[in-house]
Parts: structure tokens; sequence; C-alpha cells
């Protein structure tokens, strides 16, 4: 009771739910936070996917049919930019705000206004981004990397753009430090790190990343700011700077990023493949250690991102080998979920659907990136759909493939219903087989010469985009079938149990279905038995 | 029992179809690396078949595993779960494993590597530059520079809605109007840099890509074993029309090469000369239609009204219907986006070219620039 | 508890600030990386009586390429003398510059060097360049200009060709000096 007592001051509704609009403008509450974050990244992810589709429909076939070249270079920018830091990244801490204080047996989150800030300026961010697409000189086109001197060539929407970066950063800073001090400070009482569930581990480290590489972003577009308006010169020549400069600033913030999307979603899986399997996850602490250890490494590989720059040998030959490095905690943890699933007794409900998925198609995707960390190829795969490929597959059935069986596994706990399994199945199964007629094409036709980033191809390349472009309307398509599955399960549905699956284990699978607005009041005892079982 | 074998039988036989399926689909050109022709090419391509095979043999081994766990390890089969979660044998055995095959890949490359950064010792220069959205050659050695860009027939093509089948065009997007000549059988060191942003400069048969950066310089190599056309492509987005500026390298024998720098040499002192006399006022419409349709159409459209709030429109200008002085600076010397062409085109294409849109759509000018007025303001 | 949170969380805010200002040491980290390695293939300076000082190899010769860029900014013409040049390492040699000013107007433009291959920069040294300073050129002005360089004799052996390549830019205070030129030049003739 001592323990609420303390947080009193935290909360200004203790017993009873604020109601109406109020309740979510001025929510402190990590579930309401979490269910924002969740929906703010849904919509994210059709506007997004809408970018994708005008995408695919100029692709269909040669020549140009539906857009301009300029609009479609703002097509390819803003769908990075948003899918990134609009649809992955919000609903990583959506899950992490939903799951981890009920996973370490805390009341809510530490900081819990500062949480609510760091949500509402998403929304704000996002309007000064989009709304670049009224403006005179039209919407970022000089892709999400935002390379100077090209970057320097947007009209009005400049600002907009450096300004919208720099909101994102200082939201996701700030519900990374929230998610730090939470765990930090807030674990119940025999909850040592080493008993804490891999989801959280996976989000610490994330949120490590977060705090160390965003506010070097927010240096390189400030650069970038007061280059194009301030007369400095970091990355102009002229005055003495380098454009080079931006790459290697911008990928030393950009590699921890990939990072950042990809932990939470190793994180998820490492939950729900022991669940399903039966079995306790295989060799615990070889997985933490490997998380860090990539999470370590991902500071020194950056310039793998633009071996075609030109550096000196020695410099091409350390990223290389650093690259290829990497590959060796992340085999670990293919293993060991393998491992985990080996000997066990295995059920295939739609969130190990997903996880399998990812295990499967994240390996597809570990296997080209592994190819492009040699340099000398990687000369001829550089900037071709080979690595549009690549990306895609490590983002798409590797990332949200994993926020997607996350959703599936924790759904019943948040509302209270079991989903629809057979729509959940057939949303597998019709994602499963799109994406991969949507990727896995993009390896031919990058090995044998497209360039990303045009707008129109050479003849040769018709049957294969008509493919991928059939591929990712379907997988479009495929999306409708969650927010059906999600609307149907927020409604009603069959009533989960407290425990939700037969094999799941952990703290948020103790309190009842759905949890009670604040999640522990009076905090649990965590033993050796209770922890990774 | 029965049922196990048979299971595993065809198994086994879609794991070996599927690997030769990817063998035989990998071994058609259009689906995977060029071999191309230089002798860096030939060392690319056959790292990249060495790694393809690694990895698709750890792939099949561990997708082998999985798969066999999904089939066998499920409850629905009565499996009971076994409780072991570690095994210190087993973690530190699939640490060492992969370790050794990455050294084992990593020795190749390293020596690929140092065999491409070999840059001197050539027997002739070639430097390339980017520009928004073409290329400019410059033959060291013999002095002679050129600019390239897409063909015009291609530029037609690929205006939006422009009604013109990509299909009937060989080789769409992949012609230029001025190729790069080189000979085969000599090294030839490649310099590559940038004049307004960066762009990327990548011929796949040559078998590397390397940017180019404005302000600073970079150095390649290549020796090309066999004549023929070679295409390529700009591979660092470098704005609107990044995805039309391609390149079109033309190997022949050294003889050839000789006559053709001899023939180069006579063109530009022909250009040289075109400033130097008057040209009627039908010779500079006709040639400025050409011109515009090479170098303007695509920023300012074929009906002059240009792009809103980007680039502007022609038709109706102020400076298009104003005093010629003032036109020929702003198109000599640039303004904003608008490059400066002064380098890009001679005396003759500038005045045929101003004068083709001081008489086209609605403007009023209606008067000749002659090249000699180029020329004097220059 | 919450004296906890907000000690961990000051902590880590003081930790992004400091990210924040990484980002900006990564600048001058950027130059002394470039300065070591050799990286984007600035070029060194040394004093004339060093320069003399030094070894010569006359066994070896290595060639240097001299290439000359103009930025589309500025209203000039920029050649080298002569496109190639066969130097022994350790010997003083000089380059020949011609820039001339096509324009009506004065105008400053500042060279800025780049060398390949990258590690030959560092044993790359100049005693003197028209690339030291910005340079002034009156209308229509042709003006000769000298680079004094000396290659390092440690130059590794693997290395037989570099170029040197120099773009002119617009100095970005141009049009402030050529504005101030012009009028303290109105000045002395209309004193005159």
């Amino acid at each position: 009771m001592s323990y609420a007592a303390v947080h009193e001051d935290d909360h200004h509704d203790h017993d009873h739910k604020p109601t109406g609009i109020g309740r979510w403008l001025f929510s402190t509450n990590h579930k309401d936070i979490g269910t924002m974050y969740l929906v703010f990244s849904l919509i994210m992810f059709f506007i997004g996917g809408a970018m994708a589709m005008v995408i695919r429909a100029e692709l269909f076939q040669p020549g140009l049919q539906f857009v301009d070249p300029q609009f479609f270079n703002s097509m390819t920018t803003v769908h990075a930019l948003v899918m990134i830091f609009g649809a992955v990244m919000p609903a990583g801490v959506g899950l992490a705000n939903w799951m981890i204080p009920m996973m370490i047996g805390a009341p809510d989150m530490a900081m819990p206004r500062m949480n609510n800030m760091s949500f509402w300026i998403l929304p704000f961010a996002f309007t000064l981004l989009l709304a670049t697409f009224f403006m005179q000189g039209g919407a970022p086109a000089g892709g999400w990397t935002m390379y100077p001197p090209l970057v320097l060539q947007l009209g009005d929407g400049f600002p907009f753009l450096i300004f919208a970066v720099h909101f994102l950063g200082i939201s996701s800073i700030m519900g990374a430090i929230n998610i730090i001090a939470t765990v930090f400070n807030m674990r119940a009482p025999g909850m040592t790190f080493m008993r804490l569930p891999l989801f959280v581990w996976t989000w610490i480290i994330t949120a490590f990343l977060l705090i160390a590489a965003m506010p070097v972003l927010a240096g390189a577009v400030t650069m970038l700011l007061t280059d194009k308006f301030f007369g400095t010169a970091f990355f102009d020549a002229a005055g003495g700077g380098d454009p080079v400069l931006f790459q290697h600033v911008f990928w030393f913030f950009g590699h921890p990023e990939v990072y950042i999307l990809v932990l939470p979603s190793f994180g998820i899986i490492s939950q729900i493949i022991p669940t399903f399997a039966r079995k306790p996850l295989f060799g615990y602490a070889s997985m933490v250690y490997a998380t860090a250890s990539i999470a370590f490494l991902s500071f020194f590989v950056w310039a793998h991102h633009m071996f075609t720059v030109g550096m000196p040998l020695a410099g091409e030959l350390f990223f290389m080998y650093a690259t290829m490095a990497i590959a060796v905690p992340t085999g670990v943890k293919v293993f060991n979920w393998t491992a985990t699933m080996w000997k066990g007794s295995m059920t295939f409900e739609t969130p190990m659907l997903f996880a399998i998925g990812v295990l499967f198609m994240f390996t597809l995707g570990g296997f080209s990136g592994l190819m492009m960390g040699i340099t000398p190829v990687d000369f001829q795969y550089h900037d071709t759909y080979f690595i549009v490929a690549h990306f895609h597959y490590v983002l798409v059935p590797g990332i949200v493939f994993g926020i997607i069986s996350g959703v599936y596994y924790w759904m019943p706990k948040w509302t209270g219903h079991m989903y629809d399994e057979k729509l959940g199945k057939l949303h597998f199964w019709t994602s499963t087989i799109s994406v991969n007629v949507l990727f896995f094409p993009m390896h031919f036709i990058g090995l044998a010469g497209m360039p990303r980033r045009i707008p129109d191809y050479s003849t040769q390349f018709t049957d294969w985009n008509m493919i991928i472009s059939i591929g990712g309307f379907a997988f479009g398509l495929s999306q409708l079938i969650l927010v059906w599955v999600v609307i149907k399960c927020i409604r009603g549905g069959e009533k989960a149990t407290d425990q939700v699956w037969e094999g799941a284990h952990g703290l948020e699978f103790t309190l009842s279905s759905p949890p009670p607005f604040h999640s522990f009041t009076t905090p649990p005892e965590v033993t050796d038995a209770t922890a990774h079982s | 029992m029965s049922v196990d074998k048979l299971k595993q039988t065809v198994l086994g036989l879609v794991a070996v179809s599927l690997f030769l399926v990817s063998g035989a689909v990998l071994a058609e050109y259009p689906l995977n690396l060029t071999e191309g022709v230089t002798p860096t090419s030939h060392k690319v391509y056959e790292l990249h078949m060495i790694i393809l095979y690694i990895v698709t043999v750890i792939g099949i081994a561990v997708f082998g595993v999985m798969a066999w766990s999904i089939f066998h390890h499920r409850k629905s089969k009565g499996a009971v779960a076994a409780q072991f979660h570690h095994s210190t044998t087993a973690e530190i055995t699939w640490t060492i494993i992969p370790i050794l095959i990455l050294v084992g890949m990593a020795i190749p490359a390293t020596k690929t590597l140092v065999f491409m950064e070999k840059t001197g010792d050539a027997e002739m220069t070639l430097k390339v530059t980017g520009y928004q959205w073409k290329w400019k050659y410059d033959y060291l050695d013999e002095g002679i520079s050129f600019f390239s860009a897409l063909s015009e027939e291609d530029n037609k093509a690929r205006q939006r809605n422009s009604g013109i089948d990509p299909f009937t065009i060989e080789n769409y997007l992949k012609n230029v109007d001025n190729p790069v000549v080189l000979p085969v059988d000599t090294k030839i060191r490649i310099l590559t840099t940038a004049a307004d942003v960066i762009h990327a400069w990548w011929v796949p048969a040559l078998g590397w890509k390397r940017d180019a950066v404005p302000g600073y310089i970079n150095d390649n190599w290549t020796y090309i074993d066999e004549p023929g056309i070679y295409r390529g492509k700009c591979t660092e987005l470098c704005g609107k029309d990044h995805g039309f500026m391609p390149i079109v390298v033309h190997a022949v024998s050294k003889e050839e090469y000789a006559v053709w720098v001899e023939e180069q040499k006579a063109i530009q002192l022909a250009a040289a000369d075109g400033a130097n006399r008057e040209w009627s006022k039908e010779e500079l419409l006709e040639k400025g239609k050409s011109v515009y349709a090479a170098n303007c159409v695509s920023c300012h459209q074929a009906n002059g009204n240009g792009v809103e709030g980007l680039f502007p429109a022609l038709n109706g200008s102020a400076i298009v219907n104003g005093s010629a002085a003032e036109m020929i600076d702003l198109i000599l010397n640039g303004k904003n986006l608008m490059p400066a062409f002064k380098e890009q085109l001679n005396d003759a294409d500038l005045a045929a070219v101003m004068t083709h849109e001081r008489n086209s759509w609605d403007n009023t000018a209606k008067d000749a620039i002659q090249p000699a007025d180029v020329k004097a303001a220059r | 508890m919450a004296q906890n949170t907000r000690v961990t969380a000051k902590k880590l805010f003081i930790f992004a600030a400091c990210m924040f200002g990484f980002g900006y040491v990564m600048v001058p980290m950027y130059d002394l990386l470039c300065d070591v390695t050799g990286l984007n293939g600035k070029t060194g300076e040394v004093s004339q009586v060093k320069a003399e000082s030094m070894h010569v190899d006359m066994n070896r010769l290595v060639t240097v390429e001299f290439d000359t860029n103009v930025n589309p900014a500025l209203p000039w013409k920029f050649k080298a003398s002569e496109f190639k040049m066969n130097v022994h390492p350790g010997e003083i040699a000089e380059a020949v510059f011609v820039v001339e000013n096509t324009s009506n107007k004065p105008v400053v433009g500042q060279a800025v060097p780049s060398l390949v291959p990258a590690l030959a920069s560092l044993y790359f040294d100049k005693t003197e360049c028209f690339c030291f300073t910005a340079q002034l050129l009156e209308p229509g002005e042709r003006k000769e200009m000298i680079v004094r360089y000396v290659v390092g004799s440690e130059l590794p052996e693997n290395i037989s060709t570099m170029t040197l390549s120099y773009t002119f830019f617009k100095a970005p205070d141009s049009d402030d000096v050529a504005v101030s030129e012009k009028e303290s030049v109105k000045a002395i003739s209309s004193k005159s």
C-alpha cells in the first residue's frame, strides 16, 4: 500500500478512469498512452502504405503514368520517414508502454506526465512533415537520408522537415528515458536484472541506443539548417566543409537506428516462441549478451552504408570486418530461437505463426545483409533493388511481423477477449505469401542492374516489377484484415482467461484480462521459480 | 512410421528441387549479377557466387532444422516438451563455426578489394563529372570534352503520358546522345567528381560503382577485355531526373579509338567555328527545337509552362520576352535551381535555344539571338 | 522511488545532451581522421626549408596528374598548363595553373584541393599554393598561379600515380569583398 502511496502525486485520479476526450488528451496512464501509440502507429502504417501503393502503381509498367518524377521522389522519401519514425518506432514504444510496467510488476511508468508529452509531440511532428506536401517546392524528395547538397535544394518545406526530425528525436529520447527510469527504479521485489523478461531487456538496450543515437541525428540536421540559413559550411566544399561528413554523422545515428527498430521485435518473439513451444527460452543469458553486443557493435559499422563514397583501403577493410562480426551475435540469437523450438510441444496460433515468419524471413534478410557487408561485391549491390529487398525483408517480415505477433499475443490480455483465430490465420497467410511476392523478386532485378529510387525503368525489368506490384497491392489489402480483427476483438468475443495462453508465463499473465487501470498497486514477489520458467 | 518416412522423402525432394531451381534461375543473366568484361568484374562475380553458395548452404541447414522441428515437435503429434534451456557446448559451437566461415569469406574479399584499389600506372585518364542530370566526360590526355545525356527519343517517350510505348524503343532509358568511347586492352584511370550534388557512376559490366562528390575526386580503374556496348545508370539519388541520366560505354579496338579521337578533335574545332558566322533565323529555330527537347523540356515542359512552384514558365516570361542580354546572362550563369549552361552548351546551341524560346508559344519577342552575341557575353 | 527516478532521468538527459554535442565533436574529429588517414584527400603544408632538406629518391619516378574544376556559380576559366608531371620523390616541383575571370565584375574565388589516392595525400606536401588564400580577379583578368610541392620519399611503393584536383568555388563573401574592392578602387581613382 505504501508503494502506491508514493505514487499518489503522479496520478490525478487513482481509482476511477477519467472519461471523455480528457482521458486521452491528458492521460498519464501507461495503458491509455500505449493504446494511443499503437493506434497512431497503425494510422501512420496506412499513410506510409498508401505512399508505397503510389510507388508500386507507378512502377507497375515502364513509362510515367500517374505521377511526375519529383512527386515520385517525395513518395519514396516520405514513405521511409513515415514508416520508420511514424509506424515502427511508435509501435515499439506503444508495446513497451503497455507491457513493461506489467512485466516488471510496477503500477505505471516512472514519469507519467513526460509519457503523455512524448506521445503528443508525435502527431504535431507529423503534421509539420506532411504539411510540406502543400508547400512551394513540395515535400522532401532527396531521400530519407537527407544527404546534402541535394536536400538543400528543397523549397519552403526544408525547415519543416528539419523541425519535424527534431521533434521526433525529442519524443523518442523522452520515451527512452522514461523506459529506463521505469525498469531501473520500479521493478517488483525479487525482479533482478537477470530475471527480466527478454522483451524488457531488448527495450532497455534499445532505449540506450535511442538516447545515444537520436541526439546525433538532431545535431546533423541542425548543421543542415545552419548551412542553409545561417552561413555555416559544415557540408559545403566551397567553405571548407565536406558533404561526405554528413553521411558519416548521419550513419553514426543510422546504423544504431536499424537496431532500435529491430531489437524490440527480437524481444517480442523471445516471449512468444517459448510460450507456444511450451519450453523455456534457450540460452537466456547468451540472448542478453548477444543483444548487448549487437547494440555495441552497431556504433562501429556505420560506414558500410557508404562504401562507394570513396574511402582509404584501411577504412573499407575495417568496416567490412566489423560488419561481418555482427553476424556472429545475430547468428547466436537465431540458433537460440531454433533451439527453443527444438523438442518443444508446439502449437501454431497466430502469434506463433508470425513469430516463425520473423525467424525465417529475418534470417533471409540477414543473409543478404551479410552479402552486402563484403565491400568489393557491395560496389555492385549498392543502391540497387538488392538493398531495397534486403532492408524490406528485415523491416517488414522481420520487424513489422514481430510487432504484429506481439499485438496478437497480448491483444486478449488488453481487451479481455480472444481475437478471431480464423481471421488471424488468414491475415498471416495472405501477408506471408504477398510479402514474399513483393520483396523476393527485388533481389533479382537488383542484381540485374535496376537502381533504387527511380520512377521509370528499362523494359527488361517489366515482368518482375508487375509481379512485385501485385504482391504489394495484395500485402496492402491483407493489412485491412488486421484492422478488422482488432475492431472485432475490442467489441467482443470469447472471454480470455488471465493466463490467456496455455504455455504463457510472466507477471503480465497473473493480472486479470483486461488488467486493472493501474497495473500492480501491490508489488508482486518474484522468485526464481516465477521468473523465466 | 511409413507416414513419417513419406514426409521425410517429400521434404528432402522439396529441399533439393529448391536448390536446383535457384541454381538454374540464378545462372540466367536477368536474374543475377553480370559477369562483366573486366578482370575486376570477373573477380567480383566469383566472390558474389561463392558467398551466395555459402549462405544458401547455411540457409538450407538452418531452415531445415527449423522446418524439422516445426513438423515433428508439435503438440498435435503428441510431442512432450523437453525442459532443457541451455547448453554451453552448443552455444560455443554455434559461435565458433560462424566465425570460421566468416574468416573464410573475408580472405578472398580482402584480396579482391586490394586488387581493385590499384589505380596507378594507367595508360589514359578519363574524368567523369556528374551534373543534374547528365554526365560530362573529359579525356584529360587528349583534351576532348563533351556532355552525355539521355537520348532525345527516350526523353520524349519518358514524359508523363507521352503516348509513346516504351517497348518500341530498344534499350529504353539506356540510350544517350554522346556515348563515352574507350579502347579495349588498355588500363584506364577513371576519376569521378560532380558539379552540383552527389551522383554515382555505375556500369555493371565494369564491376564497380563510385560516388561523384562535388569538390572532391575519387579514383578508379578499368581494363576492358571485349569490344562492345556497355550500359549503366546514375545510382545516387540526385534530384528529379535521377532515373534519366544513363551511361553508355562503347568499347572499341585501339585503332578505332585513335580514329575516334581525331574525329572528336575536328568536331570540337568546328563547333568553336559556329560562333563566328551569321546564322539565319530558320537555322536557329530548327536547331533550337532539338536543343530545347534535350536540355530544357524536363523542367520547363514542352508547352513552356514549367511546373508551378518548382520550375518557372518560359511561356509569357518577362525574361524570355525581355532584353536579350539579360536572358543570355541567366542561361550562361544560372540562378538557384537553373543550372549554368555556359559549360554544357556551345554558343550556337545557346543562341538557337534562346531564339526558339523567344519565338514559341505566346511569346512576343520574336527576334533571333546570334551565336556571336553569346560569345561576346561569356 | 520518485527520488531515484529523478536522478536516473537527470543522468540520462545529461547523456542525451552530451550525445548532441558529440554530433558536433564529430566535425573536428573527422578533420583529424582525415589528416591521419588522408580520408578526404586534403594535402599537407610544409615550410620551404623543410622541403629542401628532404631526401630525393632519384631511382623512382611517380606521376602527378593535375585536374581542374570550376563550380558553375563562378564565372571563371581554370586550366593546368600541363596535365601530367613525372617527379622524383623528395624533389621540389612546380605546377602552373591559369585562371581567367570571364565576367565584367571583380570576383573572389577559393580553390579547394582533393588528392587521390587518399593515402598519397599523407605524403604530398605543398610549400606554396594559390589555394592557401582566396583569390581576387578583376574583370577579364588572367593570371598564372603556382603550386610548389614535394612528394615525400616514404610514399608507399604501390602508389605510382596520383591526381591533384582543384575546384574553384565562388568565395561565400565574394560579393561583399568585390563590392568593397570596387569602392576602394573608385575612392582611389576619384582622389587621383
